[in-house]
């Protein structure tokens, strides 16, 4: 492995992030904002495999391409009445500024408080069966609260929207 | 050689293949489903009618690429794209001997899976982008589909995964060498009978394959999400169709069939030889399977698929999951 990870292909990718991330805010279609979205996951893919995390990057694929994408396009394309409500106007009041600037401030703060990232990478990439070693016994109480939030969003989810039928 | 040269000589070969099993795949599809309907199939062009398919590619070759005015510019051209280009993608992971592959990847099942969970986002992009009511449910489906369909299909391969203790299409593949009792080889479908059941029905699903083909329903949609193209723009969207269909036989190939190997001619110079035949004979068996069903199963409704996936496969492959490790962990091997 590397001890730095090569300049071009990187700064390609960051390039394709940070551009799939604005062009995700800006374009006024929703339709195109969510395959915007989608190509800045498909890209955040890219840089896991930069880093030699290959199982890493798979998964990125796998759960944000391929069942996160898939589930927005199909909640927007099923709750737009008309194809011309895609179509979203600009808000320009005094409120949306303000949240924006404090959105703006808060990740501004956050990311400050990043310790850097290390300069050197490791001599060695883990395999798979390391990442799920590791995954399993030293990271297993925090890897099954994960699990048990997400089995109580759905659960949630389910009664919420099953609510009519009962009645 | 250079690297780069094996790289851009590898890419061909596999471009290559595709373009070829396409062909193929579209000839063997006409004539087994003609036999299967009793009817004999295309006859006139060549002798059996060979050459109707190498016909049918240079009509769509020069076929106008047509774009309704009211469709969504750019979604429309990069649809059939987003389609092909993982279906083709998918074959760096696929090995036809130990020695004949495009890659070698640790987590190769997984990075097949993971470029085919592409193929929805196409259609419903083609869908969305072609303005037009059939063409946008035929991408809904598809989307509803591939949720549904795609976690049973993911953990029909954890049985295979824990057996052979690896993701890589080598060493599953060489995990299956031997008999058992001497006589049965000792390919993981004996001990994942279900997880075999599980993966070809899924399998079917995401591949598009009537009784499953809710995206396509040539019947209710005219041709889905395809219904507006025209030209090679379409001919990509075929083409990915069948090679996905290699795919999904080549993966399940070498998850329960045992990959290149055969019993008795193992680890020798002429298993070596062999094995990317023994491999491609075993793969069109599949897809001879795969067309079967698709001659002989009407089509479902698509609330009827749905709640199958939901509530009968995915209970099910978790069940089998959970029963499958405990029997591993109880027997010790």
């Amino acid at each position: 492995m590397p001890s730095a990870i090569p300049a071009l292909p990187f700064y390609l990718l960051v390039t394709a992030i940070i551009g799939g991330a604005l062009m995700t805010i800006f374009s006024r279609n929703v339709v195109h904002a969510a395959f915007w979205l989608l190509e800045a996951m498909v890209a955040v893919s890219g840089l896991f495999l930069l880093l030699s995390a290959e199982f890493l990057a798979l998964v990125q694929l796998l759960v944000y391409a391929g069942a996160v994408a898939v589930l927005t396009l199909f909640v927007i394309m099923l709750t737009l009445r008309r194809r011309e409500d895609a179509i979203r106007p600009l808000d320009t009041s005094v409120a949306a500024a303000g949240l924006a600037a404090v959105f703006g401030i808060v990740t501004a703060i956050a990311v400050g408080g990043f310790s850097p990232l290390p300069a050197r990478m490791p001599a060695a990439a883990p395999g798979i069966a390391q990442f799920g070693g590791e995954l399993f016994t030293r990271w297993a109480l925090p890897f099954e609260v994960a699990s048990v939030v997400l089995l109580i969003a759905l659960v949630g989810a389910v009664w919420w929207s099953g609510e009519d039928e009962d009645q | 050689m250079s690297p780069l040269l094996v790289i851009v000589l590898r890419t061909l070969a596999g471009l290559g293949l595709l373009l070829l099993n396409g062909v193929v795949l579209i000839y063997m599809l006409r004539k087994v489903l003609g036999h299967l309907h009793l009817r004999l199939g295309p006859t006139r062009v060549g002798p059996w009618g060979i050459f109707q398919t190498s016909m049918d590619v240079v009509k769509l070759l020069t076929k106008e690429d047509f774009r309704p005015t009211a469709s969504d510019k750019w979604l429309f051209r990069i649809a059939p794209l987003l389609i092909f280009v993982p279906s083709f993608m998918a074959y760096l992971a696929i090995g036809f001997s130990p020695t004949w592959h495009f890659a070698n990847l640790d987590t190769g099942v997984l990075f097949v899976f993971a470029v085919l969970s592409f193929v929805p986002i196409g259609i419903m992009m083609a869908g969305w982008a072609s303005n037009s009511k059939w063409s946008l449910i035929g991408g809904m489906r598809a989307a509803g589909q591939q949720i549904a369909y795609e976690i049973p299909l993911l953990l029909s391969v954890l049985g295979v995964a824990m057996l052979a203790g690896s993701l890589d299409p080598k060493v599953i593949v060489e995990s299956q060498a031997g008999l058992w009792l001497g006589f049965l080889p000792k390919w993981f479908i004996v001990p994942q009978f279900l997880g075999f059941w599980l993966f070809a029905i899924s399998a079917q699903a995401e591949t598009n394959q009537t009784p499953f083909d809710m995206s396509e329903a040539e019947s209710e949609l005219v041709t889905g999400f395809a219904n507006e193209y025209s030209g090679m723009r379409f001919g990509f969207m075929f083409l990915a169709e069948f090679s996905n269909m290699f795919v999904a036989a080549a993966v399940g190939t070498t998850l329960f069939f045992g990959g290149w190997l055969l019993p008795g001619l193992e680890h020798n110079a002429l298993a070596l030889a062999l094995g990317p035949i023994i491999f491609m004979v075993k793969v069109y068996l599949g897809i001879f399977c795969m067309m079967w069903v698709r001659g002989t199963l009407p089509r479902i409704r698509i609330d009827q698929m749905l709640s199958f996936a939901w509530k009968a496969l995915i209970p099910l492959s978790l069940l089998w999951v959970v029963v499958f490790a405990v029997i591993l962990k109880a027997v010790g091997a």
